[in-house]
């Protein structure tokens, strides 16, 4: 009846699992408990959980992801004072549980915190910046948006119900297949990461169409604010990059349950297959993670120095040139797997010459704040502590390149230290960046100044003080992944790691506060203009927050600043800011398609996970009802009177216009 | 140029009736409402595309990635083909009067799914109807085919557990059946839903998508055809 679940499957012996899992079980239920208490479940469920917004789906995109930002962090914490702890003894983490912790960390955060917060951005900040009222597809973003958190809930679920994987973030054959990885660990992975990729493509699809189809009148290609161009080229390499995942997963998938021959060591099967399938689609992930952060740099660069972006047209370019090439670098994460030296030449020449397109965005940044007058406001902050540590990584990241270095510096913590520079470097303190950012926009009010610049200092200094020392733990020669490291050599530095570990917490619990504070402050705090940062693209244009249609009327765009144009023409008096005629706008219909068809997502991948074949049919057959019923439904969307848009439409121009006289009184 | 002050631009500047664009390409210039009109709603500049163009450019760049989740399975297939473990080979194997079949039958659906769309420009319920059923029969003829073609094999012992050839040789072609498959299930739900509600804009759309995928998963099988069966019963 219930295929391989039984009670055993509760780790009652394992007090470190039952005790997280426990406190996060009664966590839930205790928010759970306060929203009921206080009758807030029709407001959620109206306003949130099926809202097809592309606004109020990027927000939740965002709260998953810091959320699971945080439980990949405490992974990550664990990791280091277990290993700190080994030093003098046996730690606290037997390896079994070790093995489940680094592969969890490195799961959690590359899908389910980095790509939902990068997501997020996007699906937020697109939509507004094109002049549009929102995505292609508002339906399918909020199934996609839901399938996302289903992955994360049964990642989460492993930690009470059966085991995660053991076999690191990327599940290498053969050591995943059945014979070496029997339980359910791999089960979990696969179909976690099954559900939340197609969750991922339905975005890259809608984006790719919306950025395509959809823009305000007169935004050519090359009007587009830069961050729109590299959330287009992020969402293409979803578009080409996610299918390669689905199949790979999918081949082990048949392996592990049908005795399928695709990677395993007898019936002919390639294990070095599964390697260089699952980097094909790994290389262009990085790129999937990063180009959207370099996109938010941009903006804040520009915005923060005053200035147009510098070599507008060669940071399309090189984003471009990024998309491509980063197809034809993969076979540099295993040159020491026997290649041979003519392929590992290739790759690492590839390798090189993927970082001249990095490097010329580099310039641009640097000569868009040259002789500009520069702000430092948290977003600044974090996008100056990017260039210099991105930098840094980026460089290691080409020595890495050179074949005959990878083979000392190879699955060394060297390598650990290299890519933790540049994701979090890169992704992180873009995410951190972009949330500061855009915040105002999102909710009305900023967030707190002063708490965000102390979170900044603590988290990048302690970002430094863990991996620098990682770097020289490596080059003498400590691989990744180790349980136990009793060697004296290494003290100074792990401890250093330590040290730093402590301070990126300061650094982590500074953004709670600093987000506490906020909203206690909300009123000082508030936004009243809808352009707190005096921004260049047209998300700057609309009220914060914006209203449901973005904006009345669709704006005209003449340049590639098209906000700014019209800023300076209203200051110079030439746009009246009188009221137009207002028109209904009809806008998507709320629908809980998504949740409901994310629920019985949940109940196939769980059904799967412990072989509950019933079950698995019901949750097929839900999804499939499911559809019908929302295509069946005769009225897709709803419409905003007229009266109502100008009643918004007013206040924001009233707003407006007073913010223009406070700054002629000013000047 | 010497008598040009701060205090006398040129009127156009500061009138800013034509503002210089340092980013101009091309045909779509600059100034306020002219040049992006009627002519250029394919690329967007005209404002966002009407609701046919984005759902069925969106359809598009899903068969895309449809594609390419193909490609990895005939990357796959075209590594292990040689992996046959000491077991039987594509020679041994594949048994092409039933493959002619099965093409036949998938080419002719695809035909009857264009003519569907013709009648259904027309708006013609009858036939619209009859060459979408006609093209869901012959797609489960084809599948029929394709199921006794994999349980002979499965029978014979040439089951995907025996070798890593066959493993990749059923999820490619299987992959194809499992579309297939969904494809007619979603054919039969949209026929009731037009049977129901008639021509409705959102149907006439989703029927244009669905023609496209019935023509990629041609293009599909044409590859699966040729590098799997043909390349596969002649080495």
């Amino acid at each position: 009846m219930l295929g391989k679940l039984d009670w055993s499957a509760i780790p009652l012996d394992e007090p470190i699992p039952l005790v997280a899992g426990g406190t996060v079980f009664l966590a839930v239920l205790g928010v759970l408990a306060w929203v009921t208490v206080k009758g807030w479940w029709p407001y959620l469920w109206r306003e949130w959980i099926t809202s097809v917004d592309h606004k109020r789906i990027g927000v939740m995109y965002i709260v998953l992801a810091a959320l699971m930002l945080l439980r990949g962090f405490i992974d990550a914490i664990m990791m280091r004072t277990h290993q700190a702890a080994t030093l003098y003894g046996d730690g606290y983490l037997p390896p079994e549980h070790y093995d489940q912790i680094f592969s969890a960390h490195g799961t959690i955060m590359i899908f389910f915190a980095a790509m939902p917060f990068v997501i997020g951005l996007m699906n937020f900040v697109v939509p507004l910046q094109l002049g549009v009222r929102d995505v292609a597809f508002p339906t399918l973003n909020s199934v996609g948006f839901w399938l996302t958190a289903c992955g994360a809930l049964l990642v989460n679920l492993s930690l009470v119900i059966g085991a995660f994987a053991r076999t690191g973030w990327l599940p290498y054959a053969p050591l995943s297949e059945l014979e070496y990885s029997p339980g359910v660990g791999v089960d979990y992975y696969l179909w976690a990461i099954q559900i939340s990729g197609v969750g991922t493509l339905l975005t890259g699809v809608n984006l790719v169409t919306t950025i395509l189809k959809m823009r305000a009148p007169g935004m050519g290609y090359l009007r587009m604010p830069i961050f729109c161009w590299t959330s287009l080229a992020s969402c293409m390499l979803i578009v080409a990059a996610f299918p390669i995942l689905t199949a790979t997963l999918a081949m082990l998938t048949l392996d592990r349950y049908l005795g399928f021959h695709f990677f395993t060591n007898l019936g002919g099967g390639n294990p070095m297959m599964f390697v260089n399938l699952i980097w094909a689609w790994g290389h262009p992930e990085v790129y999937i993670l990063v180009l959207p952060a370099f996109g938010i740099f941009s903006e804040i660069f520009s915005t923060f120095s005053s200035k147009p972006l510098f070599g507008y047209r060669s940071m399309v370019a090189a984003t471009l040139f990024i998309c491509v090439v980063s197809f034809m670098v993969w076979l540099h994460h295993f040159f020491t797997m026997g290649a041979g030296a003519d392929v590992n030449t290739a790759f690492g020449i590839a390798t090189s010459v993927i970082a001249v397109g990095t490097g010329v965005k580099i310039y641009n940044w640097l000569f868009t704040m040259y002789g500009g007058r520069i702000r430092f406001d948290t977003p600044m902050l974090w996008a100056l502590g990017f260039i210099t540590t991105f930098t840094i990584g980026g460089m290691t990241g080409v020595l890495l390149a050179v074949p005959a270095a990878d083979f000392v510096l190879h699955n060394s913590m060297f390598l650990v230290a290299h890519f933790h520079n540049v994701i979090i470097g890169g992704v992180v303190f873009g995410a951190f960046a972009g949330l500061t950012f855009w915040f105002p926009k999102a909710f009305g009010f900023r967030l707190h100044e002063g708490w965000g610049k102390v979170a900044f200092w603590f988290t990048m200094a302690g970002f430094i003080l863990v991996f620098a020392p990682l770097y020289f733990v490596g080059l003498q020669g400590m691989t990744r992944r180790l349980q136990s490291i009793p060697v004296e050599g290494w003290a100074t530095p792990i401890l250093i790691a330590l040290l730093g570990i402590f301070v990126m917490i300061i650094g982590g619990a500074c953004q709670v506060i600093q987000l506490v504070v906020s909203i206690r402050h909300r009123d000082e705090l508030r936004d009243t203009t809808g352009d707190p940062w005096d921004g260049r693209s047209l998300e700057w244009s609309t009220p914060s927050p914006p209203p449901a249609f973005n904006f009345p009327h669709l704006p005209h765009v003449e340049d590639a600043e098209p906000y700014w144009s019209i800023k300076q023409r209203a200051i110079e008096g030439q746009i009246p800011l009188e009221p137009l005629e207002y028109q209904a706008i009809e806008m998507p219909k709320n629908s809980p398609t998504g949740f409901v068809t994310s629920f019985f997502a949940t109940l196939i991948g769980f059904a799967l996970i412990w072989h509950i074949w019933w079950l698995a049919l019901v949750g097929v057959l839900g999804a499939y009802v499911t559809f019908v019923v929302f295509a069946w439904r005769d009225q897709g969307e709803y419409e905003i009177p007229a009266e109502e848009v100008e009643r918004v439409d007013r206040t924001r121009l009233e707003a407006r216009r007073a913010w223009y006289q406070r700054r002629e009184q000013v000047a | 140029m010497s008598d040009t002050t701060a205090g006398s631009l040129p009127s156009d500047i500061s009138a800013r009736s034509d503002i210089h664009d340092p980013y101009r390409i091309g045909r779509s210039a600059g100034g306020r409402g002219e040049g992006h009109g009627r002519d250029a709603t394919g690329r967007g500049e005209g404002g966002p595309a009407s609701r046919f163009v984005t759902v069925t450019y969106g359809f598009w760049i899903f068969l895309l990635s449809d594609i390419i989740m193909f490609s990895a399975f005939f990357a796959a297939y075209a590594v292990l083909s040689g992996s046959t473990d000491g077991g039987p080979t594509g020679r041994s194997l594949f048994e092409l009067d039933r493959v002619a079949i099965q093409t036949g039958l998938l080419l002719t659906s695809s035909f009857t799914c264009g003519l569907g769309s013709i009648t259904l420009h027309r708006r013609n319920m009858a036939w619209t109807l009859i060459w979408l059923l006609v093209t869901g029969v012959l797609g489960a003829g084809f599948l029929l085919l394709e199921l006794q073609e994999f349980s002979g094999m499965i029978t014979q012992g040439a089951g995907p557990t025996r070798s890593a050839f066959l493993s990749s040789f059923f999820a490619l072609v299987g992959c194809h059946g499992l579309h297939v498959t969904m494809g007619l299930l979603w054919l039969g739900t949209m026929m009731a839903q037009l049977w129901v509600k008639g021509f409705r804009a959102d149907l006439i759309r989703r029927l244009h998508c669905f023609n496209l995928f019935w023509h990629a998963l041609d293009i599909v099988w044409i590859a699966i055809f040729s590098l799997v069966y043909l390349l596969g019963a002649s080495v």
